[in-house]
């Protein structure tokens, strides 16, 4: 019985949780439309949208009404069921991968202790990485069952894309594996916050690792898939209503998961820069650290999509070989070379 | 081949030095360009809030003048009538009656004065014509409508409001020009 409440107890917890953080990336996802529009305007010497509210602040729910209002096409020739999954599976995975990254540490509500992090998987990279890749399912199934040749065209060029930079994004990881020795999310944190920050032992990794997030995203300067201009929007062109607006939606919120991964892996995740947590925590209370704790966090996350649009206005896309010439022959064998030097380096730390 | 002109350039294809392959200090130039026009000044206004000011020669929309104690200028002489380059004033003249000497301020006046705006070319030579400083061009220009019948404008559209009863919009309607030439 005791067993069960507790049971019980743990699986409201992390119900909470999850309705918390599925609510919280989908609003920081909505604002970042807003914050795209607001920094590409002022980048171009103009001032973004402004009408709606103060500031323009409710713009993004004007947008997401009129997706919502708008009429819902099925084309006659498409295959309704694929059609269907593909918008549905782009937002699922966008938001799966935030089941294991540490959005703080462990507070304390009525005596008890509870993590802040959905799943503590122990091979939390791993995880990582197989919910990143079937994000492309999205794309490859929308853009066949649109039943459209720039679609589908599009989606090709989408997985290949995504295969290409996989590639490079694990033998980049695979360097700070060696450094840190485990998989898992939380510890990895955990070793940054007594030990630096992995960005100061790993800057080339980290410099690969971002180009290839660059590229999962799909976002400018890899933004092949949806090349406005040769491919007409490419694979989301047959979708309207909500379904578009649920890829055009998942590309924010994979932004706001990918930065969460990259603050986790290269930028100590919620550890707060130059402070001591333990020492902190024993003035402050253990709550209020974690909440310090989330806004350290969170303003990593902040500046990481601040630069997933500062690049996307500066830089035009690339071409379709030098994509894969970037990817095949820069990266891959940068990341190997990184591998290489930082499994020497580990060797001769510890003879 | 012998070229036409001495101005000829002849187009250096060197190969890209190491630097320029690297592609990162490129892409770090183009973001500090970007980041730096985040904060300089913008372009665009805040437009229905915030109006730029008209130039001095602005040539907008008619307006017929009444003096100081609110009579009409004008006489319906014809003059800008004829002086218009597009044809798009006509006017019929009317004897002013005794007791209206309020309303007109000499004995002949325009009982009926149309512009078609979408004639007009905006010269302003009408306004030149005019010997009783009766019509000038003003700081608005002509709204959408949805007819072409909406565009000619009829002497109750053009006349500037009453000094006397309606002081506010006729300064507002007189605009600012006047100050502006005054202070030059």
């Amino acid at each position: 019985m005791e067993m069960l409440a507790i049971d019980l107890s743990l699986g409201l917890e992390k119900l909470l949780l999850i309705g918390g953080i599925i609510s919280f990336s989908l609003l920081v996802a909505m604002y970042t439309t807003y914050g795209e529009r607001k920094i590409a305007a002022w980048m171009q010497d103009r001032r973004g949208p402004n009408r709606a509210g103060p500031f323009g602040l409710l713009q993004p729910a004007a947008d997401g009404l009129k997706l919502f209002f708008k009429e819902e096409i099925i084309p006659l020739t498409s295959n309704r069921l694929l059609f269907v999954l593909g918008p549905a599976l782009a937002m699922i995975t966008a938001m799966l991968t935030s089941a294991v990254i540490p959005w703080g540490p462990t507070i304390e509500v009525l005596g008890r202790q509870v993590s802040l992090q959905i799943a503590d998987v122990n091979i939390g990279i791993l995880y990582v990485f197989g919910v990143v890749s079937m994000g492309v399912y999205g794309i490859m199934i929308g853009g066949w069952a649109s039943n459209n040749k720039f679609s589908l065209i599009a989606a090709v060029r989408g997985a290949s894309q995504i295969i290409s930079y996989e590639l490079a994004m694990g033998l980049s990881l695979i360097a700070l594996l060696m450094l840190t020795g485990s998989l898992s999310l939380k510890t990895i944190v955990e070793q940054q916050m007594s030990g630096g920050w992995n960005i100061i032992y790993q800057p080339l990794g980290f410099l690969i690792f971002l180009i290839c997030v660059f590229a999962e995203c799909n976002r400018t300067p890899f933004d092949l898939p949806e090349a406005e201009n040769e491919l007409n929007f490419g694979y989301h062109q047959e979708y309207s209503s909500m379904k578009l607006g649920l890829y055009l939606f998942a590309e924010y919120v994979n932004m706001f998961i990918s930065s969460a991964v990259v603050a986790t892996l290269f930028f100590g995740g919620y550890d707060i820069p130059f402070v001591n947590e333990a020492d902190l925590a024993q003035s402050i209370g253990v709550n209020a650290v974690a909440a310090l704790g989330f806004a350290a966090l969170f303003s990593k996350i902040l500046f990481f999509l601040f630069l997933f649009i500062w690049v996307r206005w500066t830089i035009p896309r690339f071409r379709y070989d030098q994509l894969m010439d970037l990817g095949w022959k820069k990266l891959i064998p940068l990341a190997l070379a990184n591998m290489l030097i930082t499994a020497v380096v580990v060797l001769w730390l510890n003879k | 081949m012998a070229t036409l002109t001495n101005r000829a350039k002849v187009l250096e294809q060197k190969p890209m030095s190491f630097m320029e392959r690297l592609y990162f200090p490129a892409i770090l130039k183009g973001m500090g360009i970007t980041l730096k026009h985040m904060f300089q000044k913008k372009a665009t206004i805040h437009y229905p809030e915030e109006k730029r000011p008209f130039s001095p020669v602005f040539r907008g929309l008619h307006v017929l003048n009444r003096d100081e104690e609110g009579r009409e200028n004008c006489t319906a002489c014809g003059l800008c009538a004829v002086a218009c380059p597009a044809e798009a004033i006509t006017m019929e003249a009317a004897e002013r009656l005794p007791g209206e000497e309020n309303l007109y301020r000499e004995e002949k006046y325009a009982a009926k004065y149309e512009i078609n705006m979408l004639r007009c070319i905006f010269c302003g030579l009408c306004e030149e014509a005019c010997p009783k400083d009766a019509i000038y061009m003003s700081e608005t220009f002509a709204p959408s409508n949805f007819t072409r019948k909406g565009f000619i404008y009829a002497k109750d559209e053009l006349l500037i409001p009453n000094p006397l009863t309606d002081k506010e919009n006729y300064e507002k309607a007189k605009g600012q020009r006047e100050q502006q030439l005054k202070n030059k």
